[in-house]
Order: C-alpha cells, then sequence, then structure tokens
C-alpha cells in the first residue's frame, strides 16, 4: 500500500506551478504539506489524488502509475477533499455524502442496503448522524467541511487527501476537525496553513517553496526557526513542550513597541 | 432485500408506464384538439389502424387530419420537448449554471444563420432545404464555440463565454443577411420560424425526432450518477472517480445533437430548455436518476399542450409556438418557484 510522487512537475501552459516533487505517504501517518501561499501545495495535492495527471515525472499508487490504475479504482483508495468546494444544488446532507459512493456503483451494481450502512457510518464518524436531513446550504462553513470529509470517507478510501481543510472555521472547529481526522484509520495528507497545528497533529511535514518540495520530516526537523526565516519570512522562537511536540511563538518587529498613546497622537 | 429491490424496480417500472400512458394520452389529445375537433375514439381507432392493421371504420378526411397531420405534429413537439429539456438539465449540471440552456452553445443562433442562408441568399442552391441549412448552420456554430472554448482555457466559464460570443456573432450574421437581402415577406417567415414552427412537420420529420430524443435520453441517463458527481464542481467529480472529459464530451456533444436537429425541424423554441428541468427539480430535486427523465416528461407534456394552444387560442391562425411557450411557461413557473418556497 503505497502512495509516491517521483520527479513529479506540473504546470499551466508554460508556467511551472510544481518542480520535481518526490514523496512517499507512510501507510498510516498524517502528513503536513505546509508552504507559503502559491507555493504548489493546492496542485502537489490535486496530482497526488491523481485528478491532474502530473507533466513530468510520475504518481504512483502501489507502484503503478495513476494513468493505469483507472479513475474508478483511483477514487475507491483516496478521497480527496478540496478546498471549499460548494453547490448551488439543494441537496440533503445525505445526498452529499452518498456521493462518495460513486466509484462502486453501475448499472450491474446499483445502490444497496450496504450503501446506506456506509453512508450513515461517514456521517456517524465526523459526529453528522443527526443532520443528515438538513440542507447543505444551511449548515455552517463548519459542518460543511465535517460533511466533505463523510463524502471522503464513503468512497472508503485508505488516503485521505485534505487541501487547507481549516480555511474559513473558527478555532474550536478548526482544532475539532484536525482532531476528528487525526483518530480516523485512514493515512492522511492535509495541507495546512498553521503551522502550530501542524506541529500538533502531524508525524511528518512536508514543506514547499516555489513550487519544490524543500523538506520532509519530522515537525521538529522542519518547524525551525532557520525554516521560517528562510521559507515563510517570519522570525520566530521554537519551544518544545513536554509532550514532545513543538510550539512556534511568533516575533513581530518592532511595531509593536508603540504604545496606544504614541499611536493616538500620530492618528490625530 | 430482495423484496425490497423488487419494490423499487417495481416502482420505477410503474412510474416509467405511467408516464408512457400520460404521454400517450396527451398525443390523443392534441390529435383531437384543433379547428375541427375530433372525438379521442376517432383517434384511438385511426392509431390502431396505423399501428396494428386493426381495421376500424373511420371516416377517412379524419383518419388523414388525425395521421398524418395532428399525431406526427404531436410527436414531434414531444420529443423535441423532451430533448430540450434533457439538454437543459445536462447542461446546468455539467456547467454548473442555473442559467444554462441549450441555446447557450450558439446552437439556435447558428441554426437561424443556417436557414436564412439557404432562405433568403439560397446557399445550397436548391440542393437542400432549410431544415439541412439550419442543421449545417448549428454544428458549424458549435463547431466554433467547442474551439473557442477550448482555446480559452477549458472551464465551465470559458465554455459559457464562448456560447455567448459565437450567439452574439451568428445572430449577428442573421440579422445582417435579413437586413440587407430579405424582402418584408421573407422577414416575416423568419421570424416566425426562429420563434418556432410546427406546422409544417409531417411522419418523415417525426421518424428523425423521435429516434434522436430516444437516445438521448438513454445516453444522458447512462451517465446520471456521473451528472450526480458534478454537484459539487469537476475536481469533486474527478476525485468521485468520473472521467470529467470523456463525459463532457460524450454528454455536451449529445445535448448539441439533439438540440441541432430539433431546431432544424422546428426553429428555436425558447424558454423549455431553461425552465422545465429548474420545475422538475421543484418535484424531484437534483438527483439525475429521476430529475432526468422527468424534465423529458415535463418538457415533452408541455410542448405538446404548448402546440394545441398555439393552434386554437385565435381562431383561423397559428401562432409561432415559442411565443406561447414563453406566455404559457413564465406564468406557470413563477407559481410553481412562489409555490416551492412556501413548500420548503
Amino acid at each position: 500500500m503505497t502512495l509516491e510522487l517521483r520527479n513529479v512537475g506540473w504546470s499551466v501552459g508554460f508556467r511551472k506551478i510544481v518542480r520535481e516533487v518526490s514523496l512517499r505517504v507512510e501507510p498510516g501517518e498524517f502528513l503536513g504539506v505546509i508552504g507559503p501561499n502559491g507555493s504548489g501545495k493546492t496542485s502537489m495535492m490535486s496530482v497526488l489524488a491523481g485528478i491532474r495527471a502530473p507533466s513530468d515525472g510520475v504518481a504512483l499508487l502501489d507502484d503503478q502509475p495513476m494513468g493505469k490504475v483507472g479513475r474508478r479504482n483511483l477514487a475507491r483508495r483516496i478521497g480527496f477533499v478540496e478546498q471549499q468546494a460548494d453547490t448551488i444544488d439543494r441537496i440533503t446532507v445525505r445526498e452529499a455524502v452518498s456521493l462518495g459512493r460513486t466509484p462502486y456503483l453501475s448499472l450491474l451494481s446499483p445502490w444497496s442496503g450496504m450503501d446506506d450502512e456506509i453512508v450513515a457510518n461517514a456521517l456517524e464518524s465526523v459526529a453528522m448522524g443527526g443532520m443528515a436531513d438538513r440542507i447543505w446550504h444551511t449548515l455552517s462553513g463548519g459542518e460543511k467541511q465535517r460533511v466533505h470529509i463523510a463524502r471522503a470517507l464513503a468512497q472508503q478510501p485508505d488516503y485521505l487527501l485534505l487541501d487547507e481543510p481549516t480555511n474559513h472555521l473558527d478555532i474550536r472547529h478548526q482544532l475539532g476537525l484536525l482532531e476528528l481526522v487525526h483518530d480516523l484509520p485512514v493515512t492522511v495528507v492535509a495541507a495546512l496553513h498553521d503551522l502550530n497545528h501542524a506541529a500538533l497533529f502531524c508525524d511528518r511535514i512536508a514543506m514547499m517553496d516555489g513550487g519544490r518540495l524543500i523538506a520532509i520530516g519530522t515537525p521538529a526537523d522542519i518547524l525551525t526557526s532557520k525554516n521560517l526565516r528562510d521559507v515563510f519570512g517570519v522570525e520566530a522562537d521554537v519551544e518544545t513542550a513536554s509532550n514532545g511536540r513543538c510550539h512556534i511563538r511568533y516575533r513581530v518587529g518592532g511595531a509593536l513597541d508603540m504604545d496606544v498613546e504614541t499611536k493616538k497622537g500620530r492618528v490625530a | 432485500m430482495i423484496a425490497l429491490l423488487f419494490s423499487v424496480t417495481g416502482r420505477r417500472t410503474s412510474a416509467a408506464f405511467a408516464a408512457l400512458v400520460l404521454l400517450g394520452l396527451a398525443l390523443a389529445f392534441a390529435a383531437s384538439v384543433g379547428e375541427t375537433s375530433i372525438p379521442i375514439r376517432t383517434v384511438m381507432d385511426t392509431i390502431a389502424n396505423h399501428v396494428w392493421g386493426a381495421g376500424n371504420a373511420v371516416d377517412p378526411i379524419d383518419a388523414g387530419i388525425v395521421w398524418n397531420y395532428r399525431l406526427s405534429r404531436a410527436v414531434v413537439a414531444a420529443s423535441c420537448g423532451a430533448a430540450l429539456a434533457l439538454s437543459g438539465a445536462v447542461l446546468q449540471a455539467l456547467l454548473r449554471n442555473a442559467l444554462a440552456d441549450p441555446y447557450l452553445l450558439g446552437i439556435s443562433a447558428g441554426a437561424s444563420t443556417g436557414a436564412v442562408s439557404v432562405a433568403i441568399l439560397g446557399v445550397g442552391a436548391g440542393m437542400f432545404g432549410m431544415s439541412v441549412g439550419a442543421f449545417i448552420g448549428s454544428v458549424v456554430a458549435f463547431a466554433f464555440v467547442s474551439l473557442l472554448a477550448l482555446q480559452a482555457g477549458r472551464g465551465t466559464g470559458a465554455i459559457i463565454l464562448a456560447g455567448i460570443a459565437g450567439a452574439q456573432l451568428f445572430n449577428a450574421l442573421t440579422s445582417f443577411i435579413v437586413t440587407k437581402s430579405a424582402s418584408a415577406e421573407e422577414a416575416r417567415g423568419i421570424m416566425f420560424w426562429l420563434l418556432g414552427n410546427l406546422s409544417g412537420v409531417r411522419w418523415p420529420d417525426a421518424s428523425l425526432a423521435l429516434p434522436v430524443a430516444i437516445v438521448g435520453l438513454l445516453v444522458c441517463l447512462w451517465h446520471a450518477r456521473a451528472l450526480d458527481a458534478f454537484t459539487f464542481g469537476r475536481d469533486s467529480a474527478a476525485s468521485l472517480g468520473v472521467p470529467v472529459r470523456r463525459v463532457y464530451v460524450i454528454l455536451i456533444g449529445i445535448s448539441a445533437l439533439m438540440t441541432a436537429v430539433m431546431v432544424s425541424i422546428v426553429g428555436s423554441i425558447g424558454f423549455v430548455g431553461l425552465v422545465i428541468p429548474h420545475a422538475a427539480r421543484f418535484f424531484v430535486g437534483n438527483r439525475h436518476g429521476l430529475l432526468l427523465p422527468l424534465s423529458a416528461l415535463i418538457g415533452a407534456l408541455f410542448l405538446v399542450g404548448a402546440d394545441v394552444i398555439s393552434r386554437v387560442i385565435v381562431p383561423g391562425q397559428v401562432l409561432p409556438i415559442g411565443v406561447i411557450t414563453a406566455l404559457v411557461g413564465a406564468p406557470a413557473f413563477a407559481l410553481i418557484l412562489c409555490h416551492g418556497r412556501v413548500l420548503r
């Protein structure tokens, strides 16, 4: 059971968005992908999910090029949750999650009681069982994101890929969602923008910059003051908590030295 | 479990049967109503005579009116309504746009240019009629729009914008040809044709329209689950295992083909393709396994009804059916919209 990119590049026209990325996802891990805006995280994730074919190199599932694995088989192995996918259609939560069964259904194997069960279980595992009949557009951002995850789980995947799943959620839902994903019995690859979340939840972190994968390793290896300065352009101290997880404390330059009285004078 | 399966398939079969009965009744009704009213009984006898040689005694004039004029016309209307509603439903799902309709792809504009090229400019030198000209025009316009959309970047937005550009271009060409070369009489005829006109249709037209509509329905139904998967957009569909590009080519292709055939037979009847799918959604929601057949059914019934109204509403005159579809359809749709809001 492997998911791997070998020297993968991906371009739009002549613009190279992802360059020479090689990456192997280990079974059972929570792999975080970090990097500044525009570093190619989303594009790399969609190649890894098999929804974009790489322009260079090869994306492999079980050592087979994804092109040969076939769309339906890929969808049975990899669940992908995009950034903020929304719809204008009037559908219920259950219908949205049912879409996850698409790769298993055909004329010869129509919807069955087993599919109902899988959908119900997927809803339970994101704690949305009681909201199955709610209409999609009445949900909050956090609930929508959980439904997306349930939809991906209904695909019964080995790999769950999440592209910035906590965007636009309040802090309680950000942490709740990541905890939930962390405890699911699947291998997770998640692009994250909050570095402290990456430090808290990830077993390994892949760091991207300018379309390249520049480092991969444990949170302690990757989240160093030097990397934060070089890649993200911020000054920060990294502390290690008693549980061995690291924590980032950002330093903001001289701007905070100005007290409010001085500022009042300036504003006036 | 097997019992459940049976009851589900049973329900589906009986729903399909009910739909066909309803459609049959609508066709019979359409064949009986008109300037000379013909009893349903005669209509049924005539149909029985023609379909399985029942040998019923019917007045030959009545039989002629029913079989040669009204029934062929009603079959074309039904096929056309079903095909347009189906194309609209498919395009709205694929392009993620509630305003998508079959004419979005520049097809009706191209058809009108093709038709006026034949009728007014005499392109083809009498080798073929307005219908063939319209079909060629719509294919050319669709090819133009597709190429433009591919060049512009393949997104759903690109297709819609390319369609608008194509429609504007071909509509302008039509207006140019009409204003430059047409006599007042020709211009009126063209306007009538552009609004949709079922007057001239006979069995040969029906024998083209009906198979196209049926094949179109089957192809779309085959892709019903794939269309469901587009609920959250293209990438989401791809991640659910849908071969997005292939589905695009097949479904946009079949929609374009259905629309081109229908437009070339009856002109561009508006409103059906845009509004019927929305009406159907109010009844069965967004699952395409139900939405597509229901859209086709409502489209067929609606257009058969609209055709009857267009024949009888002004005595001694047949109105363009496009006028009726909008005049009757718009208020009906407004009712559904308001009622739907109360219901939910």
